[in-house]
């Protein structure tokens, strides 16, 4: 009688030996619409862009949050704005260029514009033509705004939210997270350019990759090959106090207790060599640039945001849906606006290292295509997250998959699966 | 202070081609003839990528000279924002052969056949020691299931001279149309 109505029928399960996550959450259409509705139109905020991407009153792009599109624009006062890309006539998208600069907002279908803070100016033929047709009396335009969004700026990254209610955007990052934006943006950026992956699966898998630091020494091979990786490089991972977000950060200073040591790590895995060497090491000529000496941070921000910096490599990498199984990654690579002509050489050859040719990258798109071809008819199936124990939260290393049970922790109480999972 | 980019020689109008612009239909150049360098290029261009396509990739840093050389695949969307963000970024031989390497050793990838076609080869500049030519191409992946699609379309950049009495790439920028790249690009375009 009274059976609850969820879908969700079977409760995660967290056992000493494991986290289990049901691969149904990567392949089934119900988990694809509940998130879209409870994540990025939830109680979270989304990146949406740079305002450095948008230097000039009048600017906008055009993108999307999980698969709404919106637009975000800087108006004639020089404030930002994000809204619905959907017409408040009958719903055409407003702007269909990805970019550009605009004094209003004009629909192409029967030209309702708006202006750049999303108020309807204009209506063609409002009073009808030669006295027949027009608009009711009743009808007002001050009613047909623009559906806007709230938008927050932290240090030149912008943010939107659909929700009224969801907590000021510092305190939904926390203080560690705030701490590494202001680290990475502390002074003006200049954008590089963007990458666009489409990848094959579904979003869920690349917030796993992004938030499992022991994978790299084992999938991306580049630096193993040519006999430059050390797994015994130190590094912790940091998650926030919600365990939405996280911080996989390392320092490649720290070489190897000894080379018996690297050499037992590196046993098992298939390729750690001392055969081949790079021919032109150019590509991994840097400059230190932060005080901390780090190589490597992997921040990722939920529901849709990575900020990276490998070595001097810069960037932001949003995550768009297209469906359950299909997503897109918009890379941004960045430099500093004061950087000088030999530091923008550096870090176009370090560039090589990612994105979707990235030597040392590229290997993330087929390992989440692998995962969504083989799960497709398994969904009661589930995956094992223990390696680190079987907990989220902070710890002083990196060979753990706490990160990914934080994801899936937080996930599962923004669907309201139900089950309490840390017990 | 901003110090300038990268680009800053490159105006806004410089990002449009003068695709039209025609050189003269009887020049000479290094001793060839206007149709006999057309055919050369050409030639040049199909061996190129024979070479990918026949998977003999260990020969693809030599169709660039050997001092100093550029490749780069850039999309077309930062061309026309003019921004300088690559895909692949190479300034030498070795780097190519490094890319090589890295695909045969190092880096984990999806099994497709790929088929370059190239078309509309023309040489756009004539200069005492370099040729400007530009083409188009299409490549077609072909997945393990058999199942052929198109991976990229787009055009070729080059800078061509004759060193060793062969044809080379000093320059070859890549400009692709197709922006969102499908899962990954590992094999040279
Ligand atoms: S749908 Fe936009 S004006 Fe009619
Ligand atoms: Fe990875």
């Amino acid at each position: 009688m009274n059976a609850p109505m969820t879908p969700f029928a079977k409760p995660w399960i967290a056992n000493p030996d494991g986290y289990r996550v049901p691969y149904e959450v990567f392949t089934d259409q119900v988990y694809y619409d509940q998130e879209q509705e409870h994540i990025f139109r939830g109680e979270t905020w989304s990146f949406v862009g740079l305002d450095a991407e948008l230097p000039n009153n009048g600017d906008f792009k055009s993108t999307a949050i999980g698969d709404t599109p919106v637009i975000v624009t800087r108006d004639q006062n020089g404030q930002l704005h994000v809204f619905k890309n959907l017409c408040m006539h009958r719903g055409a998208l407003l702007v269909r260029e990805s970019r550009g600069n605009a004094k209003s907002f004009d629909c192409v279908y029967h030209q309702w514009s708006f202006d750049l803070t999303g108020v309807l100016r204009g209506v063609p033929m409002r009073r009808g033509v030669r006295g027949e047709g027009g608009m009711p009396p009743a009808f007002d335009m001050a009613n047909f705004g623009l559906d806007a969004l709230r938008v927050e700026v932290m240090n030149g990254l912008i943010f939107a939210s659909f929700s009224k209610t969801v907590e000021p955007l510092a305190d939904y990052l926390g203080e560690g997270i705030v701490a590494n934006i202001q680290r990475i943006f502390n002074r003006p950026i200049r954008i590089m350019g963007d990458y666009r992956q489409y990848i094959h699966g579904n979003w869920k898998l690349y917030a796993e990759n992004v938030r499992d630091p022991y994978h790299g020494s084992l999938l991306h091979l580049f630096h193993s090959t040519f006999g430059l990786y050390r797994a015994t490089q130190k590094g912790f991972t940091y998650m926030d106090p919600s365990n939405r977000h996280s911080l996989l950060k390392a320092t490649a200073s720290a070489a190897p207790t000894s080379a018996s040591e690297d050499q037992e790590v590196y046993k098992d895995v298939r390729s750690y060599n001392t055969e081949f060497h790079l021919k032109d090491a150019s590509i991994l000529v840097g400059r230190p640039e932060f005080d901390d000496r780090a190589s490597l941070v992997i921040n990722a921000i939920f529901p849709n945001l990575l900020i990276q910096q490998i070595a001097n490599c810069l960037a932001v990498r949003q995550s768009v849906t297209h469906a359950s199984n299909a997503f897109e990654i918009v890379w941004t690579l960045f430099g500093y606006a004061d950087d000088d002509e030999e530091m923008q050489m550096i870090r176009m050859k370090q560039s090589n290292l990612v994105g979707p040719a990235g030597l040392i990258s590229m290997e993330d798109g087929e390992a989440i295509e692998i995962v969504q071809d083989a799960v497709i008819r398994d969904g009661k199936k589930t995956s094992v997250l223990a390696m680190g124990g079987v907990h989220s939260g902070s710890v002083d290393h990196m060979i753990t998959e706490g990160p990914i049970i934080g994801f899936w922790e937080n996930y599962a109480r923004y669907l309201n699966l139900g089950a309490d999972l840390k017990k | 202070m901003s110090s300038p980019s990268l680009l800053s020689s490159q105006s806004t109008a410089s990002r449009k081609d003068k695709s039209s612009a025609m050189v003269p239909d009887d020049f000479m150049w290094q001793g060839y003839s206007a149709l006999e360098t057309q055919w050369r290029v050409e030639r040049l261009l199909s061996r190129y990528v024979a070479c990918i396509d026949d998977d003999n990739l260990e020969e693809w840093p030599s169709f660039f000279t050997q001092d100093a050389c550029s490749y780069e695949i850039i999309t077309r969307e930062n061309v026309e924002r003019g921004l300088p963000l690559t895909l692949v970024f190479c300034t030498s031989q070795g780097m190519l052969a490094d890319r090589i390497v890295s695909l045969r050793e190092a880096n984990i990838y999806p099994q497709r056949w790929y088929r370059h076609i190239v078309s509309n080869v023309l040489i756009q500049a004539v200069a005492e020691d370099h040729l400007e030519v530009q083409s188009h191409y299409v490549v077609l992946q072909t997945r393990r299931n058999g199942q052929t699609s198109i991976f990229s379309a787009g055009k070729y950049k080059d800078r061509i001279v004759l060193q060793a009495d062969e044809l080379r790439f000093a320059e070859k920028r890549v400009v692709v149309d197709t922006h969102s790249i499908d899962t990954l690009l590992v094999s040279p375009i």
